[in-house]
């Protein structure tokens, strides 16, 4: 019988691998990848708590996070283009230009 | 093992060897294409959860716009530039370090954790499928929210303009 738990601990390790891609990537494309990965482990525990507790409140608040997502995808491509333009390079250890 | 079980750990498999696929390509194509399955396989668990309005939205939203979104973007660029961008040993030892003090944290508050059942005040009896259920729950008490949402695709649809744009150049 699958409860909670499993989706919880799933949910934990698909965060963990959103965490490991950004500590671990430096190109800023897979790291906002990963972001999208974090993300989409949220969502999964709020429809999980949803489902169990039987209220359906918690969905609603997964249609914003995925609002935001979308959003945060749109702008960081943007930014992603901007920067590749200016420097040639999507590498984040060589994006240090506001560094004094 | 019924049939649910079956199909929960199918999807959860592949979500995250997918997903584990996903962060450790060096061609962030192929990264892209391997999250197009991984989310695909999350909407089947918003399935398995009778979150089936959020599924369809899965694969609309974050398998279907935003993955094109992100191949367009990749394909703007020079691939060469932006492939085999390698970090150094040590930096991935201590990701793999904190990755697994994380995961580690994690799964003991949440095996150790005793959830209650559902809070019978807050259960809502009165919907008859999930759709009519968030959609209810979306224009009645999230309505502020809601157009507050609007305000900030429409906010981000103008930055990402001018951010992107290129500088006229005289």
């Amino acid at each position: 019988m699958i409860s909670l738990t499993h989706y919880l601990v799933l949910s934990a390790i698909l965060f963990t691998i959103g965490v490991t891609g950004v500590l671990m990537r430096r190109n800023v494309i897979i790291i906002l990848l990963s972001i999208e990965l974090m993300l989409t482990a949220v969502n999964l525990n709020f429809i999980a708590f949803s489902h169990y507790m039987e209220n359906p409140v918690g969905q609603v608040f997964v249609f914003f996070v995925m609002t935001v997502a979308a959003a945060e995808t749109a702008l960081g491509l943007a930014i992603v283009v901007a920067m590749f333009r200016n420097l040639e390079t999507v590498n984040v250890d060589e994006i240090n230009q506001m560094k004094g | 093992m019924g049939l649910y079980d079956i199909l929960f750990y199918y999807f959860a498999a592949v979500t995250v060897i997918t997903a584990l696929l996903a962060i450790t390509r060096s061609n962030p194509v192929h990264a892209v294409l391997f999250l197009i399955p991984c989310f695909f396989h999350v909407a089947g668990l918003f399935v398995l959860l009778k979150a089936e309005f959020l599924a369809v939205i899965q694969i609309l939203v974050p398998a279907g716009a935003l993955m094109v979104l992100y191949l367009f973007v990749v394909f703007l660029f020079n691939l060469s530039a932006i492939k085999g961008i390698r970090s150094s040993h040590r930096q991935s030892a201590l990701a793999g370090i904190v990755a697994v003090a994380l995961l580690l944290v994690l799964a003991v508050l949440v095996v150790s954790s005793v959830f209650p059942g559902p809070f019978q005040e807050l259960v809502d009896k009165s919907a008859v499928d999930n759709t009519s259920a968030v959609g209810g729950s979306l224009y009645t008490s999230f309505l502020f929210p809601f157009e507050l949402a609007s305000l900030v695709l429409l906010a981000v649809m103008f930055g990402a303009m001018v951010l992107a744009r290129r500088e006229d150049k005289e």
